[in-house]
């Protein structure tokens, strides 16, 4: 009898693998981008028999690092920010991608296609104002230093990156300006002259979700902020509005961790994702831009007025240059350290 | 019969006999105890020496261009660090960059080399990529220079040459604002490079003050509570204990929605004309050391109060009864006894608030930040291990160098509550 038992659980632990349903592990930012990956990709995905296990993170590469170096990957696709997707593409932290399995080429953006991260959305940090509150609405980045004009506080990300861009444009540096600039030491000593100006009237904050709580809380009258936040909170019925002109964007990028389980499935699920029908749900339900170029025709007017890469609002936009951070990023953000200690 | 047998045999057994059996049964109950102690022991050595050494270790350790250049290493040897080197070492770097097993490899020397000079990276991977480059050392020279001109700037090639150790004291320098100029000098690192130092001396200012205020408040509390019968005093100090169960950032959000502009406290104040203006209190010092001071309060009140618990009432009745005016009584009777507890409160307190990190991330601004969030942001963010644990190495000698104060100035055993 017990012999028979023994036998049966053995049976079972090897029968389950085999019964067991595929599954990849899909790790994303959290918050309301978290839930429009789920609706637009997790779900419909599922359907198509693997299960997807959503895991939120705050983008720290040193978890990568010391999974890919112990040889314990447990996650499948990762969400990264650009600096790191290209970096972490150096150091061998990602799998190499092979695109015949993910979609055409030429139907994507040009700057979503790189050997390691294939970009997902594009989005844009910009400055945005409570269309209840404010009188007098900005009409150029000089007005977010121009507290005479726009008395009140100004919430900024507390870091250099975004900031210097945004010192030098408000100082009349045109958007296709701002990197020759700021590469240079005059360059960079003038944004942080500039940066100095507005201190005493800057509100830090740290995660994205805070700026447009400051601006509904009446903490500040401006705040630089992600434009998918703003969106969120209008959605909640909020009137935030959103000054395009001179945003910085940006996209973010999928990458498989070297050594991840479940290589294949990835692959299937990325190359699903990047479909222009699953993308234009995505920008249905968040404002972030769809990297499929073809998903853009299926989104009406309302949607695309809201999006980072529609016509109107990348006019006068500037693309983050990633080589650019990824470079001088360590030495600025110590140099913006030491600056706020002034 | 037996025993009173035994009893005899022992008794005229020779002393030396009974004094080695004795110490047999002696050092068999040390090995017990020792014994006994010995899964402490190992977990003491797996969770905190082999960390703090592995952290010291990484914090000197310097691998990656010895590793990856060592031909570049040596044809650098004799070079004067002024100028660009001479071709022989543009064809060694080319030689060692292609003799690499992994892109990997690549990618970790460049980014240890921009942690040196920014730049280097871009540098160092246009130049992998563009590989194979082959020729004598003058062609390949050229064509590196043609790839990007910053191959002819000296201070790329100096990053290289420093770096050729295995061991590197660059990391510690760099965590108190010094750096190793190109020939090798110690100097002070530019104005504006010059973070560590006040950052370091930041953080021990919010700890001090932090302490103080925690000591101000629970005082008076847990002197409260040690006069109060043990039933009362019990339910009181469940309030004290249930924040202190409650998860750290439920307690930073409830602050975030108690003094924001609009929030109560703010509201209040207003209402009872005591301000005009909304007070800024939150992502300010303000803020974090309100919320500092919430959460390590328990810390403070339990040494104190165990400490008032074994002061007996009496003293402070007898020198009333003797003469003395009870505020000098409270202050030259009560109070010396309960140093300990001051002590042993106070130095918790201030260790815990050295490592704090997500209350002045969430609550405080840009110039509020300590030690440990730029130990989290070289660890998270730039990847530079070796950076993250000199700072951590900096902030564990200033902690000890701190105790090490306190005992002397303290002249009392630690005790720790």
């Amino acid at each position: 009898m017990k012999k028979s038992l023994v036998a049966c659980m053995i049976a079972a632990g090897l029968a389950l693998p085999a019964l067991a349903q595929q599954q990849i592990t899909v790790v994303n930012f959290g918050g309301a981008n978290a839930n429009a990956q789920k609706k637009a990709y997790y779900e419909p995905y599922e359907k198509t028999g693997t299960k997807v296990i959503p895991v939120e993170y705050n983008g720290e590469q040193a978890k990568i690092k010391a999974m890919v170096e112990t040889k314990k990957v447990t996650w499948d696709v990762v969400e990264v920010e650009s600096p790191d997707a290209l970096r972490g593409c150096d150091e061998g932290l990602f799998e190499k991608l092979d695109y015949s399995k993910i979609g055409n080429k030429a139907d994507f953006l040009p700057a979503a296609v790189t050997d390691c991260g294939v970009g997902v959305f594009v989005w844009s940090t910009v400055m945005a104002y409570n269309g209840d509150k404010l009188k007098t609405a900005p009409t150029t980045w000089a007005d977010f230093w121009d507290t005479k004009k726009i008395p009140g506080k100004r919430g900024m990300r507390k870091g250099a990156r975004y900031n210097l861009e945004f010192a030098l444009m408000a100082d009349g540096v045109k958007p296709a300006d701002v990197y020759k600039v700021l590469a240079t030491k005059d360059g960079a000593d003038r944004t942080f002259k500039k940066l100095t100006e507005l201190k005493p009237h800057i509100q830090w904050w740290e995660a994205g979700a805070q700026p447009p709580q400051f601006l509904v809380a009446g903490d500040v009258v401006l705040s630089t902020v992600y434009n998918g936040r703003i969106d969120a909170a209008n959605r909640e019925g909020r009137n935030l509005k959103i000054f395009w002109p001179g945003g910085i964007y940006d996209l973010d990028y999928w990458v498989i961790p070297k050594g991840a389980p479940n290589k294949e499935a990835s692959l299937k699920f990325i190359q699903y994702a990047m479909q222009a029908d699953a993308q234009a749900v995505y920008a249905r339900n968040i404002a972030y831009g769809p990297t499929n170029t073809k998903a853009l025709a299926k989104l009406d007017k309302k949607v695309l007025d809201d999006l980072p890469t529609s016509q109107a609002n990348a006019k006068e936009a500037l693309q983050f240059n990633v080589g650019f951070w990824t470079d001088q990023g360590e030495a600025l953000e110590k140099r913006f350290a030491t600056w706020a200690t002034q | 019969m037996r025993t009173a047998a035994i009893a005899l045999e022992s008794a005229d057994a020779p002393p030396h006999q009974l004094r080695r059996a004795l110490a047999r049964a002696g050092a068999r109950r040390k090995w017990r105890a020792f014994a006994l102690t010995v899964p402490l022991l190992v977990f003491l050595l797996l969770t905190l020496l082999v960390p703090i050494v592995a952290l010291l270790q990484r914090a000197v350790e310097n691998p990656e261009v010895a590793n990856a250049l060592p031909r570049t290493v040596r044809a650098l040897d004799g070079w004067n660090r002024q100028q660009a080197p001479a071709p022989g070492a543009y064809a060694a770097l080319t030689a060692d960059l292609g003799a690499l097993p992994d892109s990997a490899d690549a990618g970790a020397l460049a980014r240890r080399l921009n942690t040196e000079i920014a730049g280097a990276r871009s540098l160092v991977m246009g130049v992998y990529r563009a590989l194979p480059i082959a020729g004598t050392p003058d062609e390949i020279k050229g064509r590196m220079l043609e790839i990007d001109p910053r191959w002819g700037e000296a201070p790329y090639w100096q990053a290289i040459a420093k770096n050729g150790s295995r061991w590197t004291q660059d990391y510690l320098l760099a965590s108190v604002d010094l750096r190793r100029d190109a020939a090798g000098q110690v100097e002070r690192m530019p104005p504006d490079q010059r973070a560590f130092t006040r950052i370091l001396l930041r953080t021990f200012q919010i700890s001090a003050v932090v302490t103080v205020f925690c000591l101000l408040l629970a005082y008076p509390l847990a002197w409260w509570l040690s006069t109060l019968p043990a039933r009362q005093a019990n339910i009181l100090m469940i309030l004290v204990l249930v924040p202190f169960w409650t998860s750290i950032l439920v307690r930073i959000a409830a602050w975030i929605v108690l003094l924001q502009t609009e929030g109560l406290v703010n509201r209040g104040l207003m209402g009872l004309g005591l301000v005009e203006q909304p007070l800024a209190l939150l992502f300010n010092r303000t803020g974090v050391v309100i919320s500092m001071v919430h959460i390590l309060l328990p810390f403070m009140i339990l040494p104190l109060y165990s400490v008032m618990k074994s002061v007996p009432p009496s003293y402070l009745r007898a020198a009333v009864s003797l003469g003395s005016t009870p505020l000098a009584a409270f202050f030259r009777v009560y109070v010396p006894q309960t140093y300990p507890g001051i002590g042993a409160g106070a130095l918790l307190v201030f260790i815990l608030a050295l490592g704090y990190y997500v209350t002045p991330a969430l609550l405080g601004g840009a110039d509020d930040q300590m030690l440990s969030y730029y130990i989290a942001r070289y660890t998270n963010v730039e990847i530079n291990w070796g950076m993250a644990c000199a700072l951590g190495t900096l902030l564990l000698i200033a902690t000890l160098v701190l105790y090490g104060l306190y005992r002397r100035i303290g002249r009392a055993e630690l005790s720790l509550g």
